[in-house]
């Protein structure tokens, strides 16, 4: 199997016949097996319809497009839509059926057995963490976050490898819609589906994206590469524009910790004489060391507490009030970094064990590099 | 109170109740009436209805035929219809009232089918095609279901209107309850008149009120807390949505 699940060759969709605009002009994009592929731009620059026309709701005016290799306008299209999952923004559950009925219609449509469909309504239950009780109630009765998950849950019911989403956090609040976004996340981290994901917000692309296509007007595509890439080098004014002000920052959200080199920070263990210790915090240029005792992190102490004592064992460590892990985004280190008196991160993993610090210094020149 | 005591006389008496022109003969006459134009009516109005909600096309023609059906006077339809269609074979009368109790049907019908139909979801709709359903089980699973309490209600504006108005054929000759009123009115007995009048009436109602519990049990459940026979709210939104006064929705 190639390694590219989607691939639109020249394609092109006027809506008008005499010559008006067309909604997009000539596309061509490749998006590889297992990634989520986020479609970003202004409205009108034919993000929706590009996505429509991967299961033909929209027929292309010309060009083709693959799916596994497959010209899908030579397939009827009822049939490629029951392969293919599609959530769009205002869900549109059937209000009639219950939630179990509404995430059965597509294996029923594909003519499986009952027992099979009820085993896949589990399956999906256990994957969306639902609250079984939801799946004998009515759309209405659900609240927005649960019946987006429901939608999602619902596209996903024939486990189709490809899944077209159109703004499909659109329609709930910020808080909802970011747990919705990393529990999807999580899922997809699993599934690994080919996505199409169509949203006209950076953010969410940048978090969503393995790769995002940014569009201008008529589909054309001004940049395709992933969020990092995008972020970092910009290939045009409008992509710089697009993706606004903050791109450093938004560069920090997509690294972690353990992608960077940390530094070396004072460090001490509890065994060691005073002097030696003031020596290390010397060393930095520190008024503070770390304490670590068999590679666990016990605290700090400072230069008038070690002053006082002979060994560092004869003070108590104060514990840091903040530290950072491998996982932590760069973003977050540096929020520690400046609302921590000493303007300094601490790096531990796995909870407690000490890595080393990050300073300022080396977050901006992770930025510039 | 003279004229009640004579209504009540002549509902009271058996004599009235036999004979061909008894009452559960003419009863039986406007029933058949009725429901013959009814059914034809329907059969009429609900396709080209459907047609038109699920296709959104000649939308135009489902909205004029409506105002018409509103605009055109029942009793000039019968009187019209009687001059053409007097050499007709069959009872005399039949085809006049017939014909113009189906054209009276028609309207409210196909208005509420079309108006019910348009007025699903146009977000479920796109889901369910972009899940591959074909236009028929969009049509058979989602919208005729969704629209059920409003076709209903065309049907029961058109029931009542057409049991009401088979009154008119018994001025062309045909029978039903109206003969009470036109042979009342041809003796100066208003007790006849008046016991005509209560009939019709009366069966107008009870046709009024079947139709709404039929309405009742088609509605969709949209809702796990309550049967759907105790608080329903069409999906389709209040009834001042509805373009055709008289479209009632379930409730």
């Amino acid at each position: 199997m190639s390694d590219v699940a989607i691939s639109l060759r020249h394609v092109s969709k006027r809506f008008s016949q005499n010559g008006g605009p067309a909604a997009v002009g000539d596309l061509t994009l490749d998006m590889r097996r297992g990634e989520t592929v986020v479609l970003v731009g202004p409205s009108g620059c034919g993000k929706t319809t590009t996505m429509k026309m991967i299961n033909r709701l929209v027929e292309p005016s010309s060009g083709t497009i693959e799916v596994d290799g497959t010209d899908i306008l030579k397939q009827n299209p009822v049939e490629l839509r029951r392969h293919i999952g599609y959530v769009i923004q205002s869900i549109g559950l059937l209000p009639h059926r219950t939630v179990r009925d509404n995430m059965a219609t597509v294996p029923k449509l594909v003519g499986w057995k009952e027992g099979r469909v009820e085993q896949r309504i589990d399956e999906l239950v256990e994957i969306f963490e639902l609250d079984r009780e939801l799946l004998e109630r009515y759309p209405a009765e659900l609240s927005g976050g649960q019946r987006q998950r429901v939608g999602v849950a619902r596209a996903l019911a024939v486990d189709p490898p490809v899944m077209l989403m159109d703004e499909p956090f659109g329609a709930v609040d910020p808080i909802v819609r970011e747990r919705l976004q990393d529990q999807f996340l999580h899922i997809q981290e699993e599934l690994r589906k080919t996505i199409v994901f169509v949203t006209h917000d950076i953010d969410e692309a940048i978090k969503m994206a393995d790769r995002i296509a940014i569009l201008n007007k008529g589909g054309v595509v001004e940049q395709y590469a992933p969020p990092e890439e995008i972020l970092r080098e910009p290939a045009n004014n409008f992509v710089k524009q697009f993706v606004g002000v903050e791109r450093g920052l938004k560069r920090l959200a997509l690294t972690n910790v353990s992608e960077i080199e940390v530094e070396e920070g004072p460090v001490v263990t509890s065994g060691t004489s005073s002097e030696d210790a003031l020596k290390e915090m010397e060393r930095f240029d520190f008024h503070w060391t770390a304490v670590v005792d068999e590679g666990e992190l016990k605290g700090w102490v400072d230069v008038p507490s070690v002053k006082r004592v002979r060994t560092v064992s004869e003070v108590e460590p104060r514990p840091f009030s903040a530290y950072v892990t491998e996982q932590s985004t760069l973003r977050e280190a540096l929020d520690s970094i400046v609302t921590s008196r000493t303007h300094v991160a601490v790096v531990a993993i796995e909870g407690q064990r000490y890595k080393g610090i990050l300073t300022l210094e080396r977050i901006s020149r992770e930025i510039l590099s | 109170m003279e004229t009640i005591n004579q209504i009540f006389d002549f509902l009271t008496d058996p004599a009235n109740y036999e004979g061909p022109m008894g009452i559960p003969t003419r009863f039986y006459e406007h029933f058949l009436m009725s429901f013959q134009s009814l059914a034809l009516g329907t059969l009429i109005a609900l396709p080209v209805g459907l047609y038109i909600g699920h296709r959104r096309r000649f939308e135009f023609l489902a909205i004029s035929v409506g105002n018409l059906g509103r605009a055109l006077p029942s009793f000039g339809i019968v009187a019209l219809v009687y001059v053409f269609a007097y050499d007709l074979p069959g009872d005399i009368g039949f085809w006049p009232t017939f014909i113009a109790l189906t054209l009276l049907a028609i309207p409210p019908i196909m208005l509420n089918t079309f108006v019910g139909i348009k007025e699903v979801d146009r977000d479920t709709i796109e889901a369910a095609r972009g899940m591959g359903m074909t236009g028929r089980e969009i049509l058979q699973r989602i919208e005729v279901p969704l629209a059920a309490p409003l076709i209903l209600g065309g049907i029961r504006t058109a029931a009542v209107q057409v049991v009401a108005t088979a009154t008119l054929g018994a001025f062309t000759g045909w029978g039903g309850l109206g003969a009470y009123i036109r042979d009342g009115f041809a003796v100066r007995n208003f007790g006849i008149v008046g016991a005509g009048a209560v009939m019709v009436a009366l069966f107008a109602m009870t046709t009024e009120l079947l139709f709404a519990g039929v309405q009742r049990v088609v509605s969709p459940r949209l809702s796990s807390q309550r049967p759907r026979w105790k608080g329903f709210r069409s999906p389709i939104g209040p009834e001042g949505d509805v373009v055709y006064e008289s479209a009632g929705s379930g409730r």
